[in-house]
């Protein structure tokens, strides 16, 4: 009995070992991979669903709008554009999942997606290993496009996004001690916490205290009730927009009137209906603004309102640049695969798009300046915009 | 000082929330030795039909008492009849096998109406309406207690004390007692064994409607799984108390809400779920009858 039993047990590691062999090795990508007679199949993954739903609904909106421009105005030589979205329920190990799916069954010839940055940590690998070029519309985390050489990124990076909201704290709010609550479940909330940290305090500020908490938590009295004590000027939360509402609102249960300030990741009609007066006033950096004067933002944003009836938020600008980002390259390539496709990518300079103009550099990300509004309402207004 | 104050006050705050939920866990167990795992997603469904009343009532930003009681009867009416059709089809068929059938059976409705809830509903969050207004009560220093905080509380202790009313001093009550000491004997006797197992469960369920609406106006994020974490906790919070025993429930959760403040304020924050199920584990190794339940040896 034994010996059946390790003989079964040694031949599933067995099978188990040559399994992950023949995962390791590059899969021989056949010919016409991503085009199917007269269509060009793209892949997009996102969070139609869960926590962070409007981060995947408005960065498809704008990906939908693109791609009906683009096809409109006569496709890519000849061809059109066909998108195949996932929905990864804002789950890593999901997106993971649809990133496989759209490269193994729906064999796109390219991958747009995601908006939070521990998701497209988890599913870039997959990307880079069938070598398929994948374009994260607004993942700030550094560590996302040093996957590998086929990822890449349309918008600024966090140590950037967090010098901004340092500069800004330090110069406009002029505050000296800064708290801030971190979200340990998110790549997002930690880096962009980090690179806060170091700029403020470079700077001359002090932060008084760090707390930490996870996404799907629902209480934060405790946290905020001991960062209290350290009586600070300002709280940076660096977190996504649902759990930023309730912060928000138990702050000031808990009689706090000082600013609170956060990322992109605010950026949600979700944020006020949830935070309510809780979060107006606040500040957080975005990638776009819909009070931009720029003409190509104004157009975009009359053409977003006319086909979806309300305005884009800065993810719905950076998914329609991502897209457009994309064609540009399918356009300039040499060959419409995808290393074809990737080559083009990495040699985009002065793309000009609704958030700004895109360069895509050597470690293929792109260097953009960044805006600051604060809430007021449900809607987000203008404040300063910050140069790299 | 005041922040040690401050934390004693948000213990109490959310023990009272877990407490809510923790009553109706231990009333069914008391009953039928079931530990009736759906329970926190009745508090679910009860969350989202008190937000899709409000929305029907047209009931708009803290709009007072009225509106308040209507979404709340509206919630309990629609989870007692969640809860008596869950005993009806699920529970009900089951009645003669092995105990361990019935709380896979539990097991099992919990993850349909979890599922269906992210069908029927939608697995984005939702954001609750402020059906009641929250204001600061009155400030010690800089300790601040808020009106709906004191009002969780109140209603905790007042659905306790209703709850030991029914169960110690009605007949409904007496009958529930013979029920759950010798449920064959108690028919024998002329009480009607399935109707007072039907009577527990639409009380339980109605409760955890008020403690949907009462969450969903303090937290106000609902989704269809929000019921998981605390449901579990709540659970905990039950068994340290002493599973069965309904005042076991509210110290318990009191205990729980209190210890996982102090771990989250003074300590590290990643540790709070952790600390719950810890207690879990130190409960059941050294006192698995809990602070106030009777140890009963059972015959296999």
């Amino acid at each position: 009995m034994f010996k059946k039993v390790l003989f079964a047990a040694s031949a599933l590691i067995f099978a188990m070992g040559m399994g992950c062999t023949k995962k390791d090795s590059a899969p021989t990508v056949p010919v016409n991979v991503g085009i199917e007679g007269n269509e060009i199949l793209v892949g997009e993954y996102g969070s139609m669903t869960g926590s962070e739903a409007t981060f995947g609904t408005s960065t498809h909106k704008g990906i939908q709008l693109a791609f009906k421009e683009i096809n409109n105005a006569g496709g890519i030589s000849g061809k059109t554009l066909k998108l195949i979205s996932l929905d990864d329920q804002g789950k890593p190990d999901e997106a993971a999942t649809a990133v496989q799916k759209l490269i193994t069954q729906n064999k796109v010839i390219a991958v747009l997606g995601e908006v939070a940055s521990s998701r497209s940590l988890a599913a870039a690998p997959i990307a880079q290993q069938n070598k398929v070029p994948m374009i994260s519309p607004s993942s700030t985390n550094p560590k996302v496009t040093e996957v590998g050489d086929y990822i890449f990124r349309v918008c600024f990076i966090d140590p950037f996004q967090g010098t901004v909201m340092a500069k800004f704290s330090h110069d406009t709010l002029k505050v000296k001690k800064v708290a801030i609550m971190t979200d340990v479940k998110s790549d997002y909330s930690m880096g962009l916490a980090k690179y806060f940290k170091e700029t403020f305090t470079k700077m001359g500020g002090t932060i008084v205290s760090e707390q930490t908490y996870a996404s799907q938590d629902i209480d934060f009295k405790g946290q905020l009730t001991a960062l209290k004590a350290s009586k600070p000027e300002a709280i940076f939360i660096p977190g996504y927009y649902t759990e930023v509402g309730l912060i928000a609102r138990q702050a000031r249960g808990l009689g706090f009137k000082i600013p609170l300030m956060g990322g992109d990741g605010w950026d949600s009609p979700k944020l006020f209906e949830i935070g309510k007066d809780a979060v107006n006033g606040s500040y957080f950096s975005n990638h776009y603004t819909t009070d931009s004067k720029d003409p190509h933002a104004q157009k975009f944003k009359n053409d977003y309102q006319k086909e979806f009836g309300e305005e884009p938020d800065g993810l719905g600008a950076m998914g329609y640049d991502a897209a457009y980002v994309l064609a540009d390259a399918m356009k300039r390539a040499k060959a419409l695969t995808p290393t074809g496709i990737r080559d083009a990518l990495a040699t985009t300079k002065d793309y000009p798009a609704v958030t700004g103009k895109i360069t895509i550099d050597n470690l293929r990300n792109t260097t953009k300046s960044a805006v600051v509004v604060q809430v007021k309402g449900a809607k987000n207004v203008f404040v300063t915009t910050v140069n790299p | 000082m005041d922040a040690l104050l401050q934390h004693i006050i948000n213990g109490i705050s959310l023990g009272s929330i877990y407490a809510l939920i923790a009553l109706g866990y231990t009333m069914v167990y008391g009953i039928l030795q079931l530990i009736n795992f759906a329970h926190s997603d009745v508090y679910m469904v009860g969350a989202f039909l008190g937000f899709y009343a409000a929305r029907w009532f047209g009931v708009t930003d803290s709009p007072g008492i009225g509106a308040f009681l209507a979404v709340l009867t509206v919630a309990m009416i629609g989870c007692s009849v969640l809860g008596f059709l869950i005993e009806r089809l699920a529970y009900r068929p089951l009645r003669g096998a092995p105990k361990l059938n019935a709380l896979i059976t539990a097991i099992g409705v919990s993850l349909f109406l979890e599922y269906t809830g992210q069908i029927v509903f939608g697995a984005s969050p939702q954001s609750f309406p402020n059906i009641l207004e929250d204001a600061n009560l009155f400030s010690i220093g800089d300790v601040h207690i808020t009106k709906f905080d004191s009002t969780i509380l109140l209603t905790t202790l007042a659905l306790m004390a209703i709850l030991r009313y029914i169960v110690g001093y009605t007949k409904t009550g007496k009958a529930m007692r013979a029920v759950s000491f010798n449920g064959p004997w108690a028919s024998l006797m002329g009480i009607p064994v399935d109707r007072i197992i039907s009577i527990t469960f639409i009380i339980g369920s109605a409760l955890a409607a008020a403690g949907g609406i009462l969450v969903g106006i303090k937290y106000p994020k609902i989704e269809p799984l929000m019921g998981m974490m605390i449901g579990l906790k709540a659970f905990v919070a039950a068994v340290l108390g002493g599973i069965g025993n309904i005042a076991g429930a509210v110290l318990g959760a009191m205990i729980m809400g209190l210890a996982e403040e102090f771990v989250v304020g003074y300590g590290a924050s990643t540790y709070r779920d952790a600390l719950a199920f810890g207690i879990l584990i130190v409960i059941l190794l050294f006192k698995p009858a809990g602070i106030l339940g009777r140890f009963s040896v059972e015959k296999v």
